[in-house]
């Protein structure tokens, strides 16, 4: 009976997941009468919806791959047996902070150290006499709202992968070591399949938080980036746009691509954690 | 006529002086409502009043009774008026003052589609708004929808007929025209143009008030951009060329100029409303900031006023709208330094304080000022939406 103690959280997924997620399938065959249609998923394979996906996919790319890359090495670097206490006390409660912050003050806090007349740009400009923006360097752009999502991205990557990292015992590098392995023979058979299933699994939750980023992305260059979820809000919300059953349908795309990630996940995962089994 | 300058300027510096007795204050403000040129002694100015009563409020309720059955319903609820937009703060805080009626102010920051959302899905419950102040395509789909009360203010003959529904289910309120805003410490020379805004000398400084694929306000700059590159109100294709040149030229920043932007100096120029641009030259002196309406592209937009069919206080609402059609309404939006819907009646009756004209910029450029259809408006966000994501 232990699994009583579950339902208010089954309760929780079905308002706040489950029913909410079914609106937006069931609205995104419906035109603005109600009648079932499907113009507006038709509509999200011409352009320019195409480019907005594949832009949206395209950083969270980008900043899921730097930022589990660059969050694994700190990781590790930080954590493994041998670092001093202090050391990871401070990179695991620096990426607890870092990992939750987003949205508009993230946004206002890179605005003000690395926009136009950010205390940064401006430093640099005046003691090294170098105009980042005059050469070429722009936060309001897809490298900007990159640069951005890997302040909270590598922390995240740091924190989910930090218990896979304590899983690699000094005792097995020894081991290999006594067994005249290779520093690259010990990652290619030990280091690499042990943290594979936990590092993959950390990729598709970056991917996720990225592609799901709204207020960051908007804080920042909502004028000069068109990711998916901005376009939503343009659609849900906008004085020009207004079409809520698009959005419905934009956001249905989203699921899809969720989706083929998902089924592109599962079967690494699994050959990855073969050696478990 | 100097004389009566001078006594207006009087009342300006009177109605700011928050040390003025509230007693006189109402009195004043009573009379100025009622049109009534103001006068010294409070005793006449009682007496304007009660001469006033007679004013009929245009659906035949006397004015008298009206604020009666205002205040016994107490209450007015808004939705999506900024303080710092149009003077609205001003608005809200002297009817107020005037009528001693409680104010809810919902969505401070919201859009015309929340508004008439706001309408719909509050509809029955005494939280939903009483009045919208909604763009004019907005109102005319709010109106098809029967979301609106149709109501005639008193001074409703005087509110220029191209503003109006036939059936004054709504009505122009005030009306702007998009402008060029810079900080005279970080921008120089001064910009003049659209045009001008492509030189050299203003890389990474543009920005727009919002995206043209969200806001109102900002499609109306796209249309000012195409009157100033040889575009018109039926076609804006040269507007979004304008903006792509401006792109490529590394001038445009995608960043949203909003009041912090302006104080902060993020955002050097920022095309916008007059009424909001002027409105930062006060607001924050320490940017210098300068407000010009550019000389090849003079595009004007006006809000439209309405009252919610289901409105829960109807009494106020229609007490609101008396008020904000009312010289002293009007003159509070000019303030603001928006152009009232009965600019030209006020003018004509020489009710504008020559320092609120001067104020503003010269009445040459706003004299080019072209306002779209919401067929027009429609057709060109139409192109927008199809065209600005690859700007």
């Amino acid at each position: 009976m232990a699994w009583i103690g579950l339902l208010p959280f089954f309760a929780y997924a079905l308002l706040f997941l489950f029913i909410p997620a079914g609106e937006v399938i069931v609205g995104a065959f419906k035109d603005n009468k109600g009648a079932a249609t499907l113009d507006h998923i038709h509509k999200l394979v011409h352009q320019p919806y195409v480019d907005q996906y594949w832009l949206s996919i395209k950083i969270s790319l980008i900043t899921a791959g730097l930022g589990c890359l660059f969050g694994l090495l700190i990781a590790y670097a930080a954590l493994r047996q041998g670092t001093p206490r202090v050391v990871r006390a401070v990179v695991t409660t620096f990426s607890g902070v870092a990992a939750n912050f987003a949205g508009i003050p993230l946004a206002f806090a890179f605005i003000a150290t690395l926009g136009t007349i950010g205390v940064v740009t401006t430093f640099i400009k005046d003691h090294l006499h170098y105009d980042l923006y005059a050469h070429g360097f722009t936060l309001f752009g897809e490298r900007g709202v990159e640069l951005v999502y890997l302040y909270f991205q590598i922390p995240l990557m740091i924190l989910v992968i930090a218990p896979a990292v304590d899983g690699l015992r000094t005792e097995w590098r020894e081991a290999a070591s006594n067994l005249g392995a290779s520093s690259w023979q010990y990652w290619r058979h030990v280091g690499i399949p042990v943290l594979m299933p936990s590092f993959l699994g950390a990729f598709i939750l970056l991917f996720g938080n990225s592609f799901s980023a709204y207020a960051t992305a908007y804080g920042i260059a909502a004028n000069g980036i068109s990711i998916i979820p901005i376009t939503i809000g343009f659609y849900y919300s906008g004085n020009v746009l207004f079409d809520p059953h698009f959005a419905e349908a934009l956001a249905f795309g989203m699921f899809v691509v969720l989706a083929v990630m998902m089924l592109l996940y599962v079967p690494l995962q699994r050959r990855s954690a073969r050696w478990m089994r | 006529m100097e004389d009566y300058e001078l006594h207006d300027e009087e009342f300006w510096r009177k109605l700011e002086e928050e040390s003025m007795s509230r007693h006189a204050m109402l009195r004043r403000s009573a009379a100025a409502a009622f049109g009534v040129t103001l006068l010294s002694s409070p005793a006449a100015a009682w007496a304007a009043r009660r001469g006033g009563a007679e004013a009929l409020a245009a659906d035949g309720t006397p004015l008298k009774t009206l604020i009666k059955a205002a205040k016994k319903e107490g209450h007015l609820n808004v939705i999506a008026l900024p303080h710092d937009w149009a003077n609205y703060g001003q608005m809200i805080s002297s009817f107020k003052k005037k009528y001693g009626l409680g104010m809810t102010e919902d969505n401070p920051n919201g859009s015309s589609s929340q508004e008439n959302q706001a309408i719909r899905s509050l509809k029955g419950d005494k939280r939903a708004p009483d009045v919208v102040d909604v763009g004019p395509s907005f109102a005319v789909a709010g109106a098809d929808e029967g979301l609106y009360r149709p109501y005639k203010v008193a001074t409703y003959k005087t509110i220029p007929a191209s503003m109006k529904d036939a059936r004054a289910r709504w009505y122009g309120d005030y009306w702007g025209a998009i402008s060029i805003g810079y900080n005279a410490n970080l921008v120089k020379p001064a910009p003049k143009s659209f045009k001008d805004l492509l030189k050299p000398a203003y890389k990474n400084k543009v920005a727009l008030n919002g995206s043209p694929l969200s806001s109102n306000s900002a499609v109306s700059i796209v249309f000012a951009a195409a009157l100033a590159n040889g575009g018109s109100v039926n076609n804006i294709t040269p507007g979004i060329d304008f903006f792509h040149r401006l792109k490529q030229a590394g001038n445009f920043i995608p960043v949203d100029g909003t009041p912090q932007t302006v104080a902060s100096g993020q955002t050097p120029i920022v095309l916008d409303w007059d009424y909001l641009n002027l409105a930062y030259k006060k607001e924050f002196p320490a940017v210098h900031w300068a407000a010009t309406i550019p000389s090849d592209g003079v595009y004007g937009s006006f809000y439209c006023q309405a009252i919610n069919a289901g409105a829960p206080h109807p009494n106020a609402a229609k007490l609101w709208m008396e008020f904000l059609y009312s010289d002293q309404g009007q003159l509070i939006w000019l303030k603001g330094y928006s152009h009232p819907a009965r600019f030209k009646d006020l003018i004509k009756r020489k009710k504008v304080p020559a320092a609120l004209i001067r104020a503003l910029p010269s009445s040459k450029l706003y004299n080019k000022v072209k306002f779209a259809t919401p067929a027009q408006q429609e057709k060109a966000k139409a192109e927008i939406a199809a065209k600005w994501p690859s700007i």
